[in-house]
């Protein structure tokens, strides 16, 4: 009996440009469970981006079959993959994504808002999600009035706001600096060990190191899929706690 | 996704582009100005004309040679002009012979006369009228003070008037003109009694007058070349009708109309002449729709345009969203509602500007104020169609949008 949280079968993601065919993914096998904390590295081109897309159900394979938590991801329709992405995924992209007209507070509401909360709850929530993040004293500033760390933890808090299972961060820390980069691997690793499954692009050994599991993946294909010491570590602890 | 925060977004996005939503605005400013404007003009129009005519008195009609408003081309006018004038002497049968009215009033009626005393002089723009007692009633009229004209005064074709307020202003001011005397191309009357002041009404004046006794008045002008002015009451509301065919029954018979002949008077009511003024304004109505409709059309056309410029430029914003969980509904809500309310406020703009337009000529032509609450109610309506039917399709493409795709947009 599997109990994989994301259960990713063959997976295969083809672009067609004209008279062009390009396999941006070919054939990706993949099993993730609940706590674990991955890190996906891989040259650029590679399809690390195109993979953590489809895991967070922004786009679609074009061959293949993923399941989430059981459930056949391929066969839904797009308003309940926009319920699994407001519910059920956290995403952080390298670029933010915040939108530039609304402050901190708006910003993370936001999934709370597609998700029918009433006002009072949804405030309450994302100041609580802020204040996780250290932006206590930022919720009125606009991602112009902000500096790179802070819109990444604006990002993350409202990647957090609805509490997902799942956090899928796609080079987080690509725009930062080396040591707003680690403030923000820590936040992640904090959200780790209260029991988010995480899943990280980077290219950064680094950043990597702080994964439990590193998947290197090339021309569209898993090269190797390594525990480190310390996800075994982690796992182990786990095994004696079950 | 609740609509108030549906509503905020949308006001938001139009404070942020205030010009461009100013421009596209104009359109719909224009379309609904234009109907809203020429309808409350109509309306107030109108009720004036009502107004007007209420001075007819209630269940009140009149027979005339002439119809009371002619629209027709110069052959219809001839038919008209070709008619053997009413005579008073056929009124006088009409009153004997007729048996359903209540009261019934013989007028004769001269025009473009200056009236004198021997101090003073007025245009020559008062009228004269030769009537009887039962005027009053017929023309809901009420003397101010003095009396009226009576039987006795027609028995003796005695030479007293009964004048408007005009006149007084004009030949009596600060004199009691009771028992004065007054000159009407040459003639001297009595004035024996003033009528309340009516005021204006289109830009004319409704005091400038004098009554004579309808006999005196014949006496003076001669029998011939004019025409008389029947009005009459009807013993009441229910027997309006039968009274109108009464009435048309017997005047054919004095008249000698051959049966199968049309009618060689008109008779018509406040209830006829309203029909025929809205008949009238409907011509002006159309033309209001349609250029309405021509101005919309293309503000609706602007509208999708900016929708979709809209749509491209904030393709990233709608990749956000989706990305966290907007559905393809919620997406293509908001964007209709953004082009609504930017037709309603359009809409609401043109309705206020329209009213005000349309009472201010209104009061030039001293029509009262009204506000066409019916056009205001179709005007929203309309604005929020031309938003939903402009808008569908720029916000059915920002919601169809794939979401990596739109968070890839450049
Ligand atoms: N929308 C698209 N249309 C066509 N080709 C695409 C599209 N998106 C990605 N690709 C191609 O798919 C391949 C994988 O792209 P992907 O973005 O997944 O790479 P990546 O591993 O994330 O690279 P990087 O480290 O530079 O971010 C690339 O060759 C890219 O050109
Ligand atoms: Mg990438």
């Amino acid at each position: 009996m599997e109990n994989n949280l994301i259960d990713l079968k063959g997976i295969e993601k083809v672009y067609i440009m004209g008279t062009e065919v390009l396999y941006a993914l070919k054939g990706v096998d993949l099993k993730i469970n609940k706590n674990e904390y991955i890190a996906i590295m891989g040259p650029s081109g590679s399809g690390k981006s195109t993979l953590m897309n489809i895991i967070g159900c922004l786009d679609t394979p074009t061959g293949g079959e993923y399941f989430l938590n059981g459930k056949n991801v391929s066969e839904m329709d797009d308003d309940e993959l926009a319920e699994i992405r407001n519910l059920e995924i956290g995403f952080v992209f390298q670029t933010f994504n915040l939108l530039a007209r609304s402050n901190a507070l708006h910003n993370v509401e936001l999934p709370l808002i597609y998700k029918g909360l009433p006002k009072t709850e949804r405030i309450e929530k994302a100041e609580e999600a802020l204040y996780n993040v250290g932006l206590e004293d930022r919720m009125t500033h606009k991602p112009n009035e902000l500096s790179g760390g802070q819109r990444q933890r604006v990002a993350i808090a409202r990647a957090l706001v609805n509490d997902p299972s799942i956090i899928l961060a796609d080079e987080p820390t690509g725009n930062l600096d080396t040591k707003t980069g680690q403030e923000i691997m820590q936040l992640l690793e904090e959200l780790n060990q209260k029991g988010n499954t995480i899943i990280i692009v980077t290219h950064e050994e680094e950043i990597a190191m702080h994964a439990h599991r590193v998947v290197k993946i090339r021309d569209g294909k898993i090269e190797s899929d390594v525990k480190s010491n310390k996800g075994r570590a982690m796992s182990e602890r786990k095994e004696i706690i079950i | 996704m609740p609509v108030t925060e549906l509503i905020r977004i949308a006001f938001n996005t139009l404070r942020n582009n205030k010009i461009r939503a100013m421009l596209t605005l104009s359109g719909i400013v224009i379309g609904v100005f234009s109907i809203i404007a020429i309808m409350t003009l109509l309306n107030a129009l109108q009720a004036g004309i009502e107004g007007g005519l209420n001075s007819l008195g209630s269940n009140t009609f009149q027979v005339q040679k002439f119809p009371a408003m002619q629209f027709g081309d110069a052959h219809s006018r001839n038919k008209f002009r070709n008619r053997e004038d009413i005579t008073y002497d056929q009124g006088k049968r009409l009153k004997e012979k007729a048996t359903l009215y209540k009261y019934m009033s013989i007028e004769d009626y001269v025009y473009q006369k200056a009236f004198k005393t021997n101090k003073a002089k007025t245009n020559p723009n008062f009228y004269v009228g030769g009537v009887e007692p039962e005027y009053l009633e017929c023309n809901n009229k009420t003397i101010q003070y003095g009396r009226f004209i009576t039987q006795n005064d027609l028995i003796r074709n005695s030479k007293v008037a009964v004048i408007g307020m005009d006149a007084v202003e004009k030949l009596f001011p600060n004199v009691d003109p009771i028992g004065k005397d007054i000159i009407i191309d040459n003639n001297q009357y009595k004035v024996i009694g003033v009528f309340q002041k009516e005021g204006e009404g289109f830009g004319q004046s409704n005091d400038n007058f004098a009554l004579l006794p309808i006999t005196t008045m014949q006496q003076v002008y001669g029998k011939n070349n004019r025409s008389m002015n029947i009005a009459i009451q009807a013993p009441g509301k229910e027997e309006f009708n039968e009274s109108v065919e009464n009435i048309v029954t017997v005047l054919r018979s004095i008249r000698g109309d051959k049966p199968g002949e049309a009618d060689s008077f008109e008779i018509f009511s406040n209830e006829s002449l309203i029909g025929q003024v809205n008949s009238f304004t409907k011509y002006f109505k159309y033309g209001a729709g349609f250029i309405s409709f021509i101005a919309l059309l293309a503000a609706g056309i602007g509208i999708m345009n900016i929708m979709l410029v809209s749509v491209t430029e904030r393709t990233k914003e709608i990749g956000i969203r989706k990305a966290i969980g907007a559905k393809s509904g919620s997406v293509l809500i908001q964007f209709l509602i953004e082009a609504v309310i930017l037709c309603e406020l359009g809409g609401i703009i043109g309705i206020v500007l329209g009213i005000v337009t349309g009472n201010l000529l209104g009061m030039y032509l001293n029509s009262p104020v009204v506000i066409p609450y019916d056009w205001v109610v179709i005007g929203l309506v309309v604005c929020s169609a031309v938003g939903i039917a402009f808008g569908v399709y720029p916000a059915y493409k920002a919601a169809k949008l794939n979401p990596i795709d739109a968070l890839r947009y450049e």
